[in-house]
């Protein structure tokens, strides 16, 4: 029979309703409202885990989001496994599984508990320093470090849970429910303000539900039976929606919010099914109350770590909310007051403490009076020197503080005990304030970071601004209500308040020990092994900024992101530094306040949601016939269209050889399209390409290539002029969007006097591509109307022509060298005109091909493809086509740049041909160029663009771009490879029908 | 996350507009007449401040139009939004 540590029902705890849980493996019990960390401090389980550095034995410290050392796997060896999760926020549930994360073999017996006996030599940034030399042994260290190290286990299968996105518009956000949080929301929903309150608790209330009732009275009640009566009214109020276990994760600009509103984690699987798990909310505030209470300060004192040592506050919430007590003789360790009233908690429910250390000299408020009344045992003066216990903490020794609080004095107290409440004051919990953009002051009386100048339409409220007091919180909210929401009164103005006045303050950020600092171990970042002595050592070491120290000693580099000692290792630093905290300043909060699920931040977006697809009006018939599809842009285009279990390399030869020996045909419905209309299009065309496009007779097509101001390739294709005042572009099928946005920021930035206007119609028209010396017959039985005689529908030129009753467009250009038509119909049109194409070009064994046969086909005529032969680099030149730059035109876009000293340079990476000397061997896309084989260092060329096994000419070929290669037309050059080194010779790039004689075949 | 008052549109979340650096850089109405370094000035060169800086956005998932901003760029602050072709505000 386990020790009961539940002293009294709680009202937030329903002990008719027991739930069983495993906690490593051994199933304890609890009840529905407890946390796991509530429950196991129930069944005196304290060791939960194992810190990040040395392996030390590490118990639950605080009951809320700001926990270092209780991180649990959660259901491990499930799919909905997930790691560093805080054990004082999971709600328990029947069948709730945890498990403790780093610690091997197990939490108990840990392997890697000897780098705590080794830990003089693990001092700050041991792994920068040991693990960097040799670097050859990297390998090695870095198994070593992945095998004892780790924060959890990430799950190995798809995360079965659904989760979702939310967008929220409000005129007040108020974030934060406690008593400040609750009277703000109130009033802010009673002013006919839309009001969201959210909370990451499962319940409203906040800290004040617990405060002491003799010393807090509001209105003459106590103060929680007065908050208890306000939180019931909130239910009534029609503009107010509140959500709790809600925690916001980031503040950004424009009060822009987004917060994480946990729907399921607490419900049994059962009930879990088919939910909402996790939702993102995406807040647009037009105010924001911040009212995110404060954290308590651990002290930093030699071995404060221990499972058993814990924030003074966790242990009265412990015994306040969830009725247990974390211990059976229970010492408190503070700087405050407010440690006095966790012990009269405790007291009074029956819960032994037995003593309290005070570094003050003295306090003689009511709260101390009162608990020294009890007869508890004070220790003015004194501090804890060390603590005992490797597991558990079973004694502290304390010692008399000297006046400047340096050092100590006296004779050595032991004081047994299994629990030490910290209080070491408190922090307000500033980290959305400052995300926000917020500038903090540092105010010296409280030491503490507070807001000082707002960034957007937000204030802070209650704790988080320095409140700590009842009555002043209140007092302040009120001014500061009437003022920011601009409202004449609030419903709690004039209300009596009394509270307890604290007047004694004591701070000593570090607290000295009888041995030296060197042999102590004072924690001032718990989950990252930081100490002290870490913190003087990279001060010693020449580290000044509090960013390069933070980064060097990994201080609040964790999940908890230093919410417990950041402010404790800026006042070390400046001690140490001897500069004033206000000056040193703080290092930057950065969201996510509390870590997120990647399946939170995801939301619906993942499978085919990841990204949206766009399918050609023939899609369905390239499914029907087998073809293998790849992703360009967001296009889904037919790759190739295996038959009888071809290959893709199989397929591709057989699709490239009829092509080119009858007839074949592509989908090319994804090439970007652009209607341009206005009186002076050809003007603007002129402008955009290197070409000139004045003299294009309406009905004739012409081949444009675009460059950025800087005279770089920047898309090409064909346009079309339809009429006087009318053309149709096409673009490469990647740069559809961008060139669209290009030629619209140039018309609407510098050339406003263009009378042009550009609209995308990519998705109004089908595109089938039909080639090969059959592909005039082919076309003759669709369109017997037309006369396709190269007199009267030569190359490069346009017709219209119906379909039976469809109207279309057909170019006879080609981009295979092949005689070829491509033939535009209304895109619902698309999937009947390729159909009729299959079937007219039946009797020449019409091939449909994909996107690999026309890159090999156009790579056989040395055509371009933006994007894989040019990498924002290239000018025309470069690619050898100064062809079709205009020399006489004064101006077009890029054309300035041609000229410049870099451009024009001898070396620049030019394209060109390879051939292998083996031509069996296909080169890797991407491979390197070398012409010296034995350079040390070897210098590199280029590198392949394009390559393929060409059917037609029954050997490998490729493009390339090389350092001169202009110059090299017949030149040896090396591919050295991981096995082998490759043997190749320049060449022209052109490598089929050099002549273009087949285009007129 | 901004809220951006587009001048046609009105005010629309960050997510609908582009960025397209800092404005009131006119393209040379002569290019070829400018030596290497005056074309470069104009190519390359561009201001990245603290504090107030003028820059060119575009509505592009919206109404496509560009138009001019002065923005703070310490604290994010838009101080003024204004239609392409009008002139920039005098400190
Ligand atoms: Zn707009």
């Amino acid at each position: 029979m386990p020790e009961n540590f539940r002293v009294k029902s709680s009202e937030f705890i329903d002990e008719t309703n027991r739930i069983s849980f495993k906690f490593n493996g051994k199933t304890y019990y609890g009840f529905r409202g407890d946390t796991l960390a509530s429950a196991l401090l129930a069944n005196n389980v304290h060791l939960v885990g194992r810190s990040f550095k040395y392996h030390r034995p590490r118990g639950i410290m605080t009951s809320g989001s700001e926990e270092p050392n209780a991180i649990v796997q959660v259901n491990e060896n499930t799919d909905t496994t997930e790691p560093n999760v805080r054990a004082t926020e999971i709600e328990i549930y029947e069948g709730l599984e945890a498990s403790s994360q780093n610690c091997w073999p197990n939490v108990n017996f840990d392997i890697g508990g000897i780098n705590n006996l080794i830990s003089p030599f693990l001092p700050a940034g041991f792994y920068y320093k040991t693990f960097m030399w040799p670097s050859s042994f990297w390998e090695k260290y870095e198994y070593f470090i992945r095998h004892s190290a780790g924060l959890g286990k990430s799950p190995k299968k798809k995360d079965p849970d659904i989760y979702d996105h939310r967008y929220v518009h409000c005129d007040v956000l108020v974030v934060g429910a406690g008593i400040s949080g609750i009277l703000a929301a109130k009033n802010a929903a009673k002013n006919n303000l839309k009001t969201l309150l959210v909370d990451e608790k499962n319940e409203l209330g906040g800290s004040t539900l617990f405060q002491n009732e003799e010393f807090n009275k509001i209105e003459n009640q106590s103060s929680s039976e007065w908050l208890k009566k306000q939180i019931q009214e909130l239910k009534d109020l029609k503009n107010l929606e509140v959500k709790v276990r809600t925690s916001v994760a980031a503040y950004h600009g424009y009060n822009y919010l987004l917060a994480r509103e946990n729907l399921t984690d607490h419900l049994e699987k059962k009930d879990k099914q088919n939910k909402v798990r996790q939702r993102l909310l995406k807040i647009r505030a037009k105010k924001v109350i911040l009212a995110t209470g404060a954290l308590e300060r651990p002290l930093i004192f030699n071995n404060n770590d221990r499972p058993g040592i814990m924030l003074s506050s966790a242990v009265k919430k412990y015994a306040d909310f969830y009725g247990v007590a974390c211990g059976k003789k229970i010492v408190f360790f503070t700087n405050n007051d407010s440690a006095y009233e966790s012990a009269l908690c405790l007291h009074n429910k029956g819960i032994k403490v037995e003593a309290i250390i005070d570094i003050r000299e003295n306090s003689d408020s009511k709260t101390v009076k009162s608990l020294e009344a009890s007869g508890i045992k004070i220790h003015w003066s004194h501090t804890i020197v060390d603590t005992h216990g490797y597991k558990r903490l079973n004694n502290v020794s304390i010692m008399k503080l000297s006046k400047d609080g340096m050092t100590v004095t006296g004779k050595k107290i032991k004081i047994s005990c299994d629990c030490l409440g910290m209080a070491g004051g408190w922090t307000p919990a500033v980290h959305l304030f400052t995300q926000s953009g917020g500038k903090l002051r540092f105010d010296e009386d409280n030491k503490v970071f507070l807001p000082s100048k707002y960034p957007s339409k937000q204030i802070s409220v209650g704790s988080c601004s320095g409140d700590f007091k009842i009555n002043s919180i209140i007092k302040n909210l009120d001014l500061n209500l009437k003022d920011f929401l601009e409202i004449k009164k609030t419903d709690f103005e004039n209300i009596d308040v009394k509270c307890d006045s604290e007047k004694s303050k004591r701070n000593i950020w570090l607290l000295p020990s009888d041995k030296s600092i060197g042999k102590t171990k004072p924690f001032v970042d718990y989950q990252n092994d930081a100490t002290a002595k870490d913190i003087k050592l990279a001060l010693r070491e020449g580290f000044r900024s509090i960013e390069h120290v933070k980064r060097y000693t990994t201080t609040g580099m964790g999940t908890d992101q230093g919410k417990l000692g950041n402010m404790h290792a800026l006042g070390i630093i400046a001690d140490t530094a001897d500069v004033k905290m206000g000056e040193l300043g703080t290092t930057t909060f950065r969201p996510p306040y509390t870590p997120l699920t990647f399946g939170t931040i995801v939301g619906r977006n993942v499978g085919e949601f990841f990204d949206i697809f766009r399918r050609t009006p023939m899609n369905d018939w390239h499914i029907e016939h087998k073809a293998e599809f790849e992703n360009v842009g967001q296009w889904k285009r037919a790759w190739y269209y295996p038959v009888n279990g071809e290959t893709m390399h199989e397929a591709v030869q057989r699709e490239s050889k009829a092509a080119r020996e009858s007839a074949g045909i592509l989908d090319a419905s994804t090439l970007g399209k652009i209607d341009i209309q206005g009186s002076d299009s050809s003007e603007f065309l002129n402008r955009v390409y290197t070409n000139a496009w004045s003299k294009l007779a309406i009905g004739n097509c012409r081949y444009g290539l675009m460059l950025n101001e800087d005279g770089m390739v920047y898309d090409d294709g064909v346009t079309t002029r339809l009429g006087e005042n009318h053309y149709i572009m096409t673009t490469t099928t990647g740069g559809a969007a961008n060139v669209l946005g290009k030629l619209e920021d140039y018309l609407q930035t510098e050339w406003p006097e263009l009378d042009v206007y550009l609209t995308s119609v990519t998705d109004h028209y089908a595109t089938a591509s039909v080639c090969g010396p059959n592909s005039k017959k082919i076309l003759n039985k669709i369109v017997p109307d037309i006369e396709l005689s190269d007199e009267n529908f030569p190359h490069m030129s346009f017709k219209e022509a119906k379909i039976g009753n469809i109207n279309c467009r057909i170019m006879r250009i080609s981009f295979t060298g092949e005689l070829s038509y491509e033939i535009n119909v209304q895109a619902s049109y698309g999937k009947s005109v390729w159909e009729k194409c299959i079937e007219a070009g039946k009797e020449f064994n019409i091939t449909p091909y994909g996107t690999e046969t026309m890159h090999l086909l156009r790579a056989e005529k040395g055509f371009i493809i933006v994007g894989q032969d040019t990498d924002g680099t290239m000018t025309p030149v470069d690619l050898q086509m100064d062809w079709i730059v205009s020399k006489k035109k004064y101006d077009f876009i890029g054309k300035r740049s041609l000229y410049r000293s870099d451009t024009m340079r001898e070396d620049r990476k030019q394209l060109i041909g390879l051939l292998t000397d083996d031509p069996s061997i296909v080169l890797e896309e991407g491979a390197q160029i070398v012409s010296e084989l034995n350079q040390n260092p070897i210098q590199m060329l280029g590198h392949v663009t394009s390559s393929y096994f060409s059917p037609n000419l029954n050997k490998s070929i490729a493009l390339a771009v090389v350092k001169g290669g202009k110059d090299m037309l017949g030149k040896k050059l090396y591919i050295p490879m991981e096995n082998k080194t490759i043997n190749v010779t320049v060449s022209n790039p052109v490598f089929f029908d050099k002549e273009n004689l087949r285009i007129n075949a | 996350m901004f809220i951006i008052n587009c001048p046609y549109c009105g005010e629309r979340d960050q997510q609908e507009f582009k960025a397209g650096g800092e404005a009131h850089i006119e393209r040379p109405k002569q290019p070829t007449e400018l030596s290497d370094d005056e074309w470069a000035e104009y190519l390359f060169m561009r201001k990245n401040i603290k504090g107030v800086q003028f820059e060119r956005w575009n509505h592009a998932h919206g109404c496509r139009k560009w138009f001019n901003m002065v923005r703070d760029t310490s604290n994010d602050e838009i101080k003024l939004i204004y239609k392409m072709g009008e002139k920039p505000p005098v400190e």
